[in-house]
């Protein structure tokens, strides 16, 4: 049976019509879930997610519900919320479509996570090239207020918070939660050290601070619009509600695909959903959940025990799109934005592309993320285009092994795990590549670096 | 980065509404310094970059050093200190849009703007530069231009697209709106 979509998330906003306008949110049962929040007691909104299953959207895939119960609240600090609007990982573009298309819907979940952990404030750092996005959600955050879903006295409830819009600066690593935070405290987007900065006790000027994604934000509002239990149901156990997967690269239909959790493969998504690869080419490899997610090879065999104790033994194309059995294939599935490469490219290619992003993106403070990224970007660079020699291969390994794990933030791990997965995937290609260049044969006419 | 020769004139004051704008910008937030980045981006909304005095003015109202502030602007690519072209062209570089052709775009805009990457044109219209994903992956290659994103720009169509941005010039709303179905920035 072909895959189908279930769009939740892009429900309203794909219908023909659909505007940004808090009327039209309303024409479509907007802020209904709120109201359900606001007659719960704080406590039972975040049991409520907590029973949902729902994980954050942002990459990592962590529970929501752990995640709020976390905060600090013994502290006697104010808490705040801060919603992680600077999609920047290469590959995905799920939450502009929330923002430019559907803001109130993010914006409900937002007053509904507030409530829920008793925010005094929250901001929604938003990428700064979003220009047009942080106006749209600016006026939509003057209608909420004018209709009383915040600001002031929310729906009477006698709480209040407001909600400010905070643009970046282009820079990838601010969204790393404590590089953001950092960043809204109006520093350098540096990363902090854990322990003891867990933004949940020592967030935002050193409050307890929820950092959510923007998507998880949207989610929650169907958390409780369903309730806890019923939003449990859509997926699978352990991986509840929808993925947006946006696919781009060398497909015949590139997009954003909303599927329930665990109900399609990725053969159903890219063959099915994308129309498969090109006309006269074949699928070489994808990059399954944003570029810094491990990269799988079509052919390879993903072989292994999954949590619940069954066993399994899938090609690319067979592997379910949840958390789990991507997890289980030694990747991830990140932020569901998925890179389709074909047989018109050297991997290589695509390698350096990545690391020359990396090489850019790193904020300095750790050298082995600083030095490491430029040495990988510039040797990945040299066996692209010529001057390589077969030592590079294992250099580019050696020089990742060295960077992983010795970083305050996961960038180190960003830098390294394309490398770590894609070596000894490829190997026997780059060496190619490096034979190619030096007997003068030239790279493919589509360049990537 | 190429400097037009504007950038050895004086710089002029910022308009009385940034100055009267900040109050409120400040006010947002529980502690001042957090106002840092919103009052850089007003600055350069209103002459295009960011001068020492500028820097100085935001440090005074945050309450940090003027090396604060200038530590803030160096850290982040958005923002600039010496002017740029009327036109702020960006051509994302990173994987899913070089995959559909991203780089020969870039060769042809270069072609077509009269400009190189990372330089200004000499009649001073466009700085033309590469930028790592700007998150709109399904539709590349894609084109920033100031506050406006172009998708599914191919790399045969350069000289076409040059053409538009070029009639954009005299179009005074440009960028101005936000995206409605139709128009760029839309399919996302």
């Amino acid at each position: 049976m072909p895959a189908v979509e279930r769009p939740l998330i892009y429900a309203n906003l794909r219908k023909p019509g659909y505007t940004v306008d808090i009327d039209c949110y309303l024409r479509n049962g907007g802020y209904e879930a709120l109201k359900k929040a606001v007659a719960l007691k704080p406590d039972e909104v975040c049991k409520e997610v907590e029973l949902s299953g729902l994980r954050g959207r942002g990459g990592a895939g962590f529970p929501t519900g752990m995640k709020w119960k976390f905060l600090d609240r013994k502290s006697g600090k104010p808490a705040y919320l801060v919603v992680n609007a600077d999609e920047s990982e290469p590959g995905t573009y799920k939450d502009r479509q929330i923002i430019y298309k559907d803001p109130h819907q993010m914006l409900e979940g937002i007053a509904i996570t507030a409530w829920a952990i008793q925010a005094k404030q929250a901001f929604i750092y938003i990428r700064g090239e979003f220009v047009h996005g942080a106006k749209i959600l600016e006026r939509a955050i003057a209608e909420a207020k004018a209709k009383g879903f915040l600001g002031q006295n929310i729906l009477g409830s006698g709480y209040s918070c407001e909600v400010v819009i905070h643009r970046g600066g282009g820079c990838y690593v601010c969204g790393e939660e404590t590089g953001l935070i950092e960043s809204l405290e109006g520093k350098r987007g540096y990363p902090r050290i854990k322990p003891p900065y867990f933004p949940a006790v020592l967030g935002l000027y050193n409050c307890p601070t929820i950092v959510n994604n923007a998507e998880t934000m949207a989610q929650v509002k169907h958390v409780l619009a369903f309730g806890g239990a019923e939003f449990a149901k859509i997926g699978i156990p352990g991986d509840s509600g929808t993925h947006i997967w946006g696919v781009s690269g060398l497909v015949k239909r590139p997009g954003l695909y909303e599927i329930e959790a665990g109900k399609a493969t990725f053969g159903e998504l890219l063959y099915d959903l994308c129309g498969g690869p090109l006309d006269g080419r074949t699928i070489k490899a994808i990059i399954p959940g944003g570029s810094s997610t491990k990269i799988l090879k079509v052919g390879e065999r993903f072989k292994g025990k999954l949590a619940n104790g069954t066993e399994f033994d899938w090609a690319l194309e067979d592997i379910p799109l949840d958390s789990n059995s991507i997890a289980a294939c030694g990747t991830g599935l990140g932020t569901g934005g998925t890179i389709v490469i074909d047989d018109s490219v050297e991997m290589i290619q695509a390698l350096s592309n990545l690391n020359a992003f990396y090489a850019h993106e790193t904020c300095g403070q750790c050298t082995p993320c600083r030095e490491g990224s430029l040495w990988l970007s510039r040797v990945s660079k040299r066996i692209t285009t010529g001057g390589g020699m077969e030592t590079d291969v294992p250099l580019l390994l050696d020089i990742a092994n060295q960077v992983a794990g010795r970083t305050i933030c996961a960038h180190g791990e960003a830098v390294a795990w394309p490398v770590q997965s894609a070596v000894p995937k490829f190997k026997d290609e780059y060496l190619e590549s490096i034979r190619k260049r030096q007997k003068g044969e030239a790279v493919p006419t589509l360049k990537l670096i | 980065m190429h400097e037009s020769p504007s950038s050895s004139a004086p710089a002029r004051a910022l308009k009385p509404e940034t100055l009267t704008q900040a109050p409120a910008i400040i006010a947002q937030y529980p502690q001042k310094r957090s106002a840092t980045m919103p009052l850089l981006h007003l600055v350069q909304e209103d002459r295009g970059y960011i001068t020492q005095d500028d820097m100085t003015w935001v440090a005074e109202l945050v309450g940090v050093t003027p090396m604060q502030v200038l530590e803030v602007v160096t850290f982040y690519p958005m923002y600039r200190q010496s002017p740029i072209g009327r036109r702020h062209v960006r051509v994302c570089r990173t994987l899913s849009c070089a995959l559909r052709g991203s780089y020969a775009l870039m060769e042809n805009l270069e072609q077509s703007l009269n400009c190189k990457r990372g330089e200004t044109s000499p009649d001073g219209d466009f700085t033309l530069e590469f930028v790592e994903c700007i998150a709109d992956c399904g539709c590349g290659p894609v084109v920033h231009v100031d506050a406006s994103m172009h998708e599914n720009v191919k790399p045969e169509d350069a000289g076409k697209f040059a053409a538009q941005l070029k009639a954009t010039l005299k179009d005074p709303s440009y960028g101005l709106n936000p995206p409605v179905p139709g128009t760029p920035e839309w399919n996302g």
